[in-house]
């Protein structure tokens, strides 16, 4: 029944993640007083890639960059429960808690690296050094923040994290809740944060020299594991879910806000963004932190 | 026989004998979603570059029709040649047209690229794109304004929902005639030959 669980969990976040990119593409444009794509403008978009002939070959290496990222993006997924009390779509989360998804988060960026280290182009590998540098910044309010939570709940595990907030984290804990909305906003590549697939700038970064099937699952990766992220944030932050219904509004809300957050500003350059990351929200992570422990629960 | 006049005219005709019809029902359902989604390389070739930055901004918006830009030749499906296009630029427009992955298209603005417009006797211009590369939609106009250039889209958008466009194929079934008449005006500085491995054969990264 797992493997059941597993797939549907996989199918859930494939069509959420890209309706909700092709609402982000939507509401950008709305932002902009445009009338936007439509809502399955980003599936229509990876499916056409699909369909798509590769016209290059860099080596193995190469093809293995994005199928490390989707791997490590539907892993994170499926140990990330969607709900804190129900037995289905809880995937593998019983195997495993919140330090293996923190984990797992990491592994698909320095799988992506190497990929794109071998196909050589020059615009790829200023994307990946971006992306290292802005990861190493974005952690530190994220996992100060993530620990402070552990210590507050008591434990490391995702399910208990979201059952046992009486006063949901962001309102209990709004120092720690502001520090890794900071970090998610840089995690989920919103401006002023966006400085990876940086446009104009360096292309599209990473993804620059891929084409064709595997730039389709860089797409399908990117929205799973959008969604996964957001299931996280929910969890740890907003008291979790109890039904899809719940899930949907919760984890679009945060997105809403994502995307709002990205439309207002401007881009950073890399080592301002590092700066900022390690300079405010740490500080607000820290002080809440300090919070935390101090007054307790 | 790869040059002269008849070739060439069996050439630009070739698109007119082929099959029309989808080869299946996955052609069938990949054309759907290929005239949905459109990613544009954004690499101005010429004057006519100056129409599409408000073609794909706010006031036009050309991605509510599923049209938009495209950061690198790997990810784009079609290519702007915006108006006259100097041996030079043909030099870079056939290297990036040859990087894109099939299916790829040629969308030619302005009379420029049709038959020279007002470059007719200049020394360094092409005169018609089409017999460098295989085009697929002409835009009229000196220039065409951005309404012009979505009609072009739409038309290319039908054409590609209806399984009539095969100029990648055409360009591929007839390299030969179109490399002759690359060299005929680029020399030996055109790019290498069309393949997937120039990259690795050229001297390396």
């Amino acid at each position: 029944m797992i493997i059941l669980d597993l797939a549907l969990m996989l199918i859930t976040a494939y069509f959420v993640g890209f309706i909700y990119y092709g609402l982000y593409r939507n509401i950008t444009a709305r932002f902009q007083r445009r009338i936007g794509p439509t809502i399955f403008q980003s599936f229509y978009d990876s499916i056409k890639f699909f369909g798509k002939k590769e016209a290059i070959s860099h080596g193995w290496m190469f093809y293995l960059g994005p199928i490390i990222m989707a791997t490590g993006a539907i892993m994170t997924l499926f140990f990330i429960p969607f709900f804190y009390q129900s037995e289905s779509f809880s995937g593998l989360s019983g195997y495993g808690n919140l330090f293996l998804v923190l984990y797992l988060m990491l592994l698909g960026p320095l799988g992506n690296a190497m990929g794109v280290g071998v196909g050589g182009n020059p615009f790829g590998v200023m994307g990946v050094t971006r992306g290292l540098t802005r990861l190493f910044a974005l952690e530190l309010p994220f996992y100060i923040a993530v620990v402070a939570i552990m210590s507050i709940s008591q434990s490391a595990d995702i399910a208990t994290i979201a059952g046992s907030q009486t006063t949901i984290n962001a309102f209990a804990h709004p120092l720690l809740f502001i520090a890794a909305l900071f970090s998610f906003v840089a995690m989920m590549g919103q401006s002023p944060f966006d400085v990876v697939g940086a446009p104009v700038e360096v292309y599209s970064g990473p993804a620059s020299e891929f084409s064709g099937k595997f730039l389709s699952l860089l797409m399908s990766q990117s929205a799973i594991f959008s969604f996964a992220k957001l299931v996280l944030m929910v969890n740890l932050f907003l008291g979790g879910a109890d039904g899809f219904f719940e899930l949907l509004w919760k984890t679009f809300v945060l997105f809403l806000f994502v995307i709002a957050f990205g439309a207002i500003y401007g881009r950073f350059k890399t080592p301002q963004s590092v700066d900022f990351l390690i300079k405010v929200p740490t500080v607000i992570a820290i002080v809440g932190l300090i919070f935390a422990t101090a007054w307790g629960n | 026989m790869d040059e002269g006049f008849l070739k060439e005219q069996q050439v630009m005709e070739s698109d007119l004998n082929s099959e029309t019809s989808h080869k299946s029902s996955v052609d069938f359902l990949m054309d759907w979603f290929r005239r949905r989604s459109i990613f544009v390389l954004a690499y101005g070739t010429g004057c006519g570059a100056i129409e599409m930055p408000p073609t794909f901004t706010s006031r036009y918006d050309a991605e509510r029709l599923g049209i938009r830009g495209a950061a690198t030749p790997r990810q784009a499906d079609v290519i702007i040649v915006s108006g006259y296009c100097s041996y030079k630029t043909l030099r870079r427009i056939i290297r990036t047209y040859e990087q894109m992955a099939n299916p790829k298209y040629i969308l030619a603005l302005g009379s420029c690229t049709v038959n020279g417009g007002m470059y007719w006797d200049s020394y360094n211009t092409i005169k018609r794109l089409e017999d460098y590369l295989p085009v697929d939609m002409y835009v009229n106009g000196c220039m065409p304004r951005p309404e012009s250039i979505l009609e072009g889209f739409m038309a290319l958008q039908k054409e590609i929902g209806d399984g009539k466009i095969s100029s990648w194929q055409k360009y591929e079934d007839n390299y030969a005639f179109y490399r002759k008449n690359q060299e005929a005006v680029l020399g030996q500085t055109v790019a290498p030959a069309y393949d997937a491995d120039w990259y690795l054969y050229d001297g390396g990264l």
